[in-house]
């Protein structure tokens, strides 16, 4: 039977195809899906699945339960894989017990993202095996695939989807899900689980001389294919191959095609195809990682073969589309190029960004923030929807996961004698905040930390966290205290307030703001979202007859708030958060009776 | 040399419903027994900002429609029907909603929204045919704004290669049941368009 399958569900069916055991991620676009889809879906005995703090202790969470016997796995995105670097690059040394597969998705063009960052150099750098699929298709196979291979050689193996892979759909072959193998043990053995330096050294010989077999057993893998026909030739990887393809077969060439899925490389594959061609294209996404094998590989085996790609052929930057392959693949050929039509001409479309959702506490607590601190304060934000406030003045940084309390302290220490108020979700505190609350704490930085807690991780779909009081799978559990753990961290002041209610919220912020140490606001009220999708009853607003137009409301940026001639008009989308009646100059926008 | 047997791209803004008309196509394709995929918009960008999603009827190549390569282009809003137009084959059809929504840039007085007129004229004059409908006046006679997708849904059927039964038959597995009757009614209103 086939299905309409999106990328990460396809995977997630690969995992219960597989008998996964146990699977742990934190939640990052394009990789959310995978856990997500997981927890729908129903079988007999499911794996245990879980929303861990952060990506390195989903990772290690996961390393623990492969030690156990269970085959597991991580999700996150590819700036995760950064957070959960320590445990991943020594996991190569240490081996697994059952599977244990990284599922490590990438995100070109930064759809979603702050950066690009290719993790094939990543799965390289640690020495681990790599698998790179083109389509949901493959990444349900190879999902499978990863865990027999990770057994085979004991070791790790990542699975690199990107996002037109984790967001693509295509028919896919539905199999039989696996029940997870039965409860397992933890086997004492010092010399492959404790990373002591006497232990590391031999198992770093160990880790290298891996390297051939894998590569070995990679020739002959499905994903590594080689067809020789003409003295062009091909070599393309992951999306980037699909594009060749289509391209080959549009210009109704007869090229020699190698077809990359699976690292580390296929090294017999490659010389025979640089034996058999004059010139080869590499084609691939951001980083030369084959393009750079294939090189090397040239000087051995053919140096006169000509080789094509990252230089002035195919970008390493963003993502590839299939014109841009099929042209750079034509001007090899000397054949014309396809000119796109003339771009339409869009100056007369007004733009249209992602912007906060009306009714969004994020913008009331911003206003409030501004409001107090003023213009010549520095605001430094971090990861979450919050950054879409960025006209509101209030995001003055954005790095990664929490570091926007840790820029706040290196930038009060580094001299700056403004005020520093700084922001970020109640899911990035406790993935990566807390140490830095800690730090700011203990090394006496004169800040104000200001969590916007949504009670939800919004940004990438509403996924519960430690601050909601409920697992991944829905069952109620601890719900952590964020100002016991405020205070706790080393906080001095620590209030909480309902950023739907202005007056309080300026209040706290002026108190915060004169305090003269390490002071936390919090403030609280659910996501617009989730609280719609919860049917909370809505109070409605209306603008008076005795608006006068002085456009202050507008500067609020809420989208239910439109201008009309002379007078503010509040439309369908207003949640009724009632933050712009309090605003108002005038007193003209007001709550009606429904 | 055709990659494809149809390639179509849908766009709007995020939460008018896009994923829902691929979701169906898509079903109703892997019914029809045709190769079917595509790709989505996910993540930030949902947050009141343009979604586009490429689907492909049998396809067995990469998700993407390529630029100059929609046989159909279906827009639930007329910005975004102009803001993706590059997409449009100099063959293709134009499918739109003339319903605008108005992004924050001209709610707050940043930016100006055009007369709709103003958007489709360009639109013409790039491909073979823009089929222009009030979709959300439509769905509203249908018994829900929301159905607007659906009304779209319904125009499009009659320029792709799957039957209206399949189309159904899919829509019903992905509508819940009690919007069913107005869903389908919204498709009737829409298909009624085009004929």
């Amino acid at each position: 039977m086939r299905e309409y399958l999106l990328g990460n569900a396809a995977i997630a069916r690969g995992l219960l195809e597989a008998g996964v055991g146990l699977v742990a991620g934190y939640p990052g676009t394009p990789s959310s899906e995978i856990i997500e889809t997981l927890v729908e879906l129903k079988s007999e005995r499911p794996p245990h699945v879980e929303w861990s703090v952060n990506e390195k202790v989903a990772l290690e969470v996961a390393a623990g339960a492969s030690w156990t016997g269970s085959r597991a796995a991580a999700t996150m995105k590819h700036v995760g894989l950064n957070v959960a670097a320590d445990p991943f690059m020594t996991l190569a040394y240490l081996g697994v017990g059952a599977g244990l597969v990284v599922i490590c998705a990438d995100d070109p063009y930064c759809h979603s993202s702050q950066n690009e960052q290719d993790s094939r150099r990543y799965a390289q750098f640690a020495g681990i095996p790599c698998l790179d699929p083109a389509n949901p298709g493959e990444a349900k196979e190879m999902t499978v695939f990863a865990f027999e291979l990770s057994e085979k050689f004991n070791i790790p193996v990542m699975l690199r989807p990107t996002t037109r892979v984790s967001h693509a759909r295509e028919d896919v072959e539905m199999g039989q899900a696996k029940a997870p193998c039965g409860p397992g043990h933890f086997i004492k053995n010092p010399a492959r689980r404790v990373a002591l330096p006497s232990n590391a050294r031999p198992l770093h010989s160990e880790l290298l001389a891996k390297q051939a077999a894998m590569e070995e057993a990679l020739e002959s893998c499905p994903w590594n294919r080689l067809d020789l026909h003409g003295n062009v030739g091909i070599i393309a990887s992951g999306i980037a191959g699909m594009y060749a393809k289509e391209a080959i077969f549009d210009l109704d060439e007869e090229l020699s095609f190698l077809c990359i899925g699976a690292y580390p490389l296929p090294k017999k594959l490659i010389s025979r195809m640089l034996m058999h061609v004059s010139r080869v294209m590499v084609i691939e996404e951001l980083e030369p990682v084959v393009e750079e094998q294939v090189q090397m590989l040239a000087l051995k085996v053919n140096p006169h073969v000509e080789i094509l790609g990252k230089e002035g052929f195919i970008p390493r930057e963003g993502e590839l589309d299939y014109l841009q392959v099929r042209n750079a693949i034509a001007r090899m050929l000397g054949k014309a190029e396809r000119v796109a039509m003339k771009n339409a001409d869009v100056s007369c479309l007004p733009p249209r960004p992602p912007s906060l959702c009306a009714g969004c506490s994020h913008r009331a607590t911003y206003y409030a923030m501004r409001k107090v601190f003023g213009k010549n304060a520095i605001y430094p934000s971090d990861i979450g929807c919050y950054t879409m406030a960025i006209g509101m003045g209030t995001v003055d940084t954005c790095l990664c996961m929490g570091a926007s309390i840790t820029l706040a302290s290196g930038i009060r220490f580094g001299g700056e004698t403004e005020g520093i108020c700084c922001s970020l979700g109640d899911s990035t505190f406790l993935h990566g905040g807390m140490t830095g609350l800690l730090n700011a704490a203990y090394n006496k930085a004169r800040i104000t930390v200001t969590i916007l807690d949504n009670s939800t991780t919004a940004m990438t779909g509403h996924q519960p966290n430690p601050g909601t009081g409920m697992t991944a799978t829905g069952e109620v559990t601890t719900q952590v205290s964020i100002e016991a753990l405020a205070k706790a961290l080393g906080a001095g002041l620590v209030e909480t307030v309902d950023p739907y209610h202005l007056d309080e919220t300026l209040e706290s912020f002026q108190r915060a703001k004169d305090y003269p140490g390490l002071s936390v606001i919090i403030a609280r009220q659910p996501c617009v979202i989730k609280a719609r999708r919860s049917g909370e009853r809505r109070r409605s607003f209306q603008v008076g007859e005795d608006c006068i137009g002085c456009k202050i409301c507008l500067d609020f940026s809420c989208p239910a708030i439109e201008f009309e001639k002379d007078k503010a008009r509040i439309n369908a989308l207003c949640t009724g958060c009632g933050v712009c009646a309090a605003i108002c100059s005038t007193s003209a926008i007001r709550e009606v009776a429904r | 040399m055709r990659t494809s047997e149809c390639d179509m791209v849908i766009v709007g803004v995020g939460g008018q419903g896009v994923i829902l008309i691929s979701d169906v196509i898509g079903r109703a394709a892997v019914m029809a027994g045709k190769p079917v995929c595509g790709a989505e918009t996910h993540g930030m960008a949902q947050r009141g900002g343009s979604v586009i999603n490429h689907t492909r009827i049998g396809c067995r190549f990469s998700p993407m429609v390529a630029s100059g390569g929609a046989d159909v282009l279906v827009a639930l809003e007329p910005a975004e029907a102009l803001r993706f137009a590059d997409f449009l084959s100099s063959t293709g059809v134009v499918l739109v909603n003339t319903r605008p929504v108005l992004p924050s840039t001209v709610t707050c007085g940043k930016a100006r929204y055009p007369p709709v007129q103003e958007i489709l004229a360009p639109l013409k004059a790039r491909c073979c045919k823009v089929i222009a409908m009030d979709a959300t006046a439509l769905a509203e006679k249908a018994g829900t704004a929301q159905a607007m997708n659906v009304v779209m849904l319904g125009a499009l059927a009659g320029y792709i290669p799957l039957s209206e039964e399949l189309i159904l038959q899919a829509l019903s597995l992905v509508v819940p049941q009690r919007f069913l009757e107005a869903n389908k009614k919204a498709f009737a209103l829409g298909k009624a368009e085009v004929e």
